[in-house]
């Protein structure tokens, strides 16, 4: 746990001539944008896309004589995500500000948590492959230092042909969740599977949407290597990460950069670097250069935040006033981890299986319902589901919801094939019809297609028996000790039914017939 | 908004009370623990603390605060070593107070839409509009160093 540097699995320990063993510290601080109809302190609405400074409060855009007030979701919100992650809450949170100067914040001071936040020590356990066919998975985990609620800021569009910045303050005063990480990671494959696994929480509980492509979850990284036994490396912070596979490439190259630069006898500075995805390079920051002073201050227009459990429940108090961290606790939906270990269960699949259910929105969802409609096994639908349906979905860049095959036309199909009314080769053919979506179904495009298996036993016979007379150099062959040969007449057998045998049965009336 | 009334105070020259000679070499570390007992025993601090031009230059840059001269970094000495009688008081084993309101309930609001919707009262204070965007010089400006002061002035009025 912690600190545990399990550095065979980060290929970047390099392993060049000159350089020995390197320890890498990554460490992570995520905003995730709180999922909440208003913002943190005032009553204006929390939306993506709207025509600029059209969802702002007069708080928001600091304008003197307004005060902050403090929406109950954005509380409950962070509550939840601190007890998904093992948080301690606490019961007696406080807000203070953080000074800096930039257009995008009108006060002057972001309102944050730095003295006392919401939640603290936690832990996150997320898993990584170790070789790349995906079959063999590890554990780890990662710390979490705090959790935090603090403001957004508005958004700077660049116009530097006329020398200005334009601002929109509609994400201004946003609610957020700061998640800070302890430099537990040791390369950007092992980040990237600690986000995508916060990702997956946040999304579970409802409390952040985290798309990151929607700016609801940012990623900064802290980057530090040193040699063992040596004092701790300086550490730089990567900026502008938009998304997972992002966040991989910036912190290997960052990690890459600083092995390469203390190589070379330079050393590292302390200093805020943005990631360049075009050129796939982390790069110095303007407007970044030497150590803020953020001038931390009691926010007095704020009291502390007091939370209660059952326990401390006040008799008396505004229901509505009160928020009851073990009310919360109680109706906490089931954490990924949980509901893939009971996919595993419940349904005999590998976890590999369930990881891969549940990484895609709606999937998981789509497997049950399709193993409820048809007979046959859990174990053989998952290979339906994860290589027919999802490589289907994924080359047409489809979601879950958009396939034009639903869970009830695929049961109807596997029930055909578990009823052996027709072969797998037959199936995967009238998938592929399927997906055209025409709404025609299994069983039509089976009958249109002539795909039906023969079931008349002698006339299968029949053609066996033609196989074999036709082909004595084979026959000989199986006879003389080489069984493989028989896949070959299982093959002629097929071609001559147009693949509408039953292979299984097929081989069993070829070695009956060679055997005698 | 508050950091500008310091400045706004500095330049109004108001005399300020004597403050007694109690300053404190140390008013740089945050968290300072109470002394005091010991303060009559010390030697006499020196009136007038030096503020370094590192520093000073470090608080223009934090604050947005032009000292402009010899007068206004004068001022400001006079005004730590005002607050510093502060440290006078023995706070060994007193929780700070945030503010006279912190006993206070924390009011929770719902999480409904009441505001917003208001772009055309918003950019009525704006200097400067473009579509309805506040525009904004590029990014930071840094500040002149402490020496090039006087051409600061000339620009700023």
């Amino acid at each position: 746990n912690g600190t545990s540097q399990s550095s065979s699995l980060c290929k970047t320990t390099s392993n060049t001539a000159k350089s020995s063993r390197k320890i890498v510290f990554v460490g992570l601080e995520i905003h995730a944008q709180i999922s909440s109809n208003s913002k943190l302190f005032s009553g204006s609405q929390v939306q993506f896309a709207a025509p600029p400074n059209s969802l702002v409060s007069f708080f928001d855009a600091s304008l003197p004589g307004t005060l902050p007030v403090l929406n109950r979701r954005c509380v409950e919100a962070a509550v939840m995500t601190g007890l998904a992650l093992n948080c301690s809450i606490n019961k007696k949170s406080l807000f203070d500000r953080k000074h800096y100067f930039y257009a995008d914040l009108p006060a002057g001071y972001q309102i944050t948590q730095q003295r006392v936040p919401i939640a603290v020590n936690g832990s996150l356990s997320y898993s990584l492959c170790i070789d790349s066919k995906m079959s063999q998975m590890v554990t780890k985990t990662v710390r979490i230092k705090q959790i935090q609620l603090e403001q957004d800021s508005g958004k700077s569009l660049h116009d530097d042909t006329r020398s200005q910045t334009l601002v929109d303050l509609n994400r201004a005063g946003v609610g957020l969740m700061e998640v800070v990480m302890e430099p537990d990671m040791c390369c950007g494959e092992e980040a990237a599977a600690a986000v995508r696994e916060l990702q997956l929480i946040l999304q579970t509980l409802g409390s952040s949407q985290a798309v990151m492509a929607e700016g609801q979850l940012r990623v900064d990284a802290n980057v530090s290597v040193h040699h063992p036994g040596e004092p701790y490396g300086v550490r730089t912070e990567v900026k502008n990460i938009n998304s997972i596979r992002f966040l991989a490439k910036a912190i290997d190259y960052e990690i890459q950069r600083q092995i390469e630069e203390l190589e070379n006898g330079g050393t590292i500075l302390n200093e805020t670097r943005a990631f360049d995805s075009k050129l796939g390079c982390t790069v110095p920051m303007r407007d970044k250069e030497g150590k803020q002073d953020y001038r931390f201050m009691p926010e007095p227009n704020l009291p502390p935040l007091i939370l209660y459990d059952a326990k401390s429940l006040p008799a008396n108090m505004n229901h509505q006033q009160v928020i009851n961290i073990d009310w919360i606790h109680e109706r906490l939906p089931d954490l990924p981890s949980v509901k893939r270990k009971k996919l595993v269960e419940q349904y005999g699949i590998l976890p590999e299986h369930s990881f891969t259910l549940l990484n895609e929105e709606g999937l998981a969802e789509f497997f049950e319902s399709v193993v409820k409609q048809t007979q046959m096994k859990p174990k053989k639908v998952i290979g339906w589901i994860l290589k027919d349906l999802l490589s289907y979905l994924k080359q047409h860049s489809l979601t879950v919801k958009e396939s034009p095959v639903s869970s009830f036309v695929l049961a109807d199909l596997l029930n055909l094939l578990e009823k052996k009314e027709i072969s797998s080769t037959a199936a995967k053919q009238v998938l592929a019809e399927l997906w055209k979506g025409e709404g025609k179904t299994p069983l039509e495009i089976v009958k249109e297609q002539k795909l039906e298996l023969l079931q008349d036993q002698k006339e299968l016979e029949q053609i066996c028996q033609a196989v074999i007379d036709g082909h004595k150099n084979e026959v000989m062959a199986i006879k003389a000790g080489n069984p493989k040969v028989l896949n070959k007449l299982i093959g002629l057998v097929q071609k001559k039914t147009q693949g509408r045998s039953n292979p299984v049965l097929v081989k069993q009336l070829l070695e009956k017939k060679l055997s005698g | 908004m508050r950091a500008l009334l310091l400045g706004a105070w500095l330049r109004a020259g108001r005399g300020l009370p004597r403050a007694p000679g109690s300053g404190r070499r140390h008013r740089e570390h945050r968290g300072h623990s109470g002394h005091s007992e010991h303060s009559e025993h010390r030697p006499q601090a020196p009136l007038r603390q030096k503020v370094s031009v590192e520093v000073l230059q470090h608080l223009e840059h934090l604050a947005l605060v032009d000292f402009r001269d010899a007068e206004g970094v004068e001022r400001l000495q006079k005004a730590i070593q005002f607050a510093d009688q502060l440290h006078e008081v023995n706070t060994d084993g007193v929780e700070p107070m945030d503010s006279v309101l912190e006993d206070r309930c924390l009011y929770l609001r719902e999480d409904d839409v009441t505001e917003g919707n208001c772009t055309k009262e918003l950019l009525e204070n704006a200097r400067e509009k473009v579509e309805e965007y506040f525009v904004a010089p590029p990014g930071n400006i840094p500040l002149p160093k402490l020496e090039e002061q006087e051409t600061f002035l000339q620009g700023s009025q």
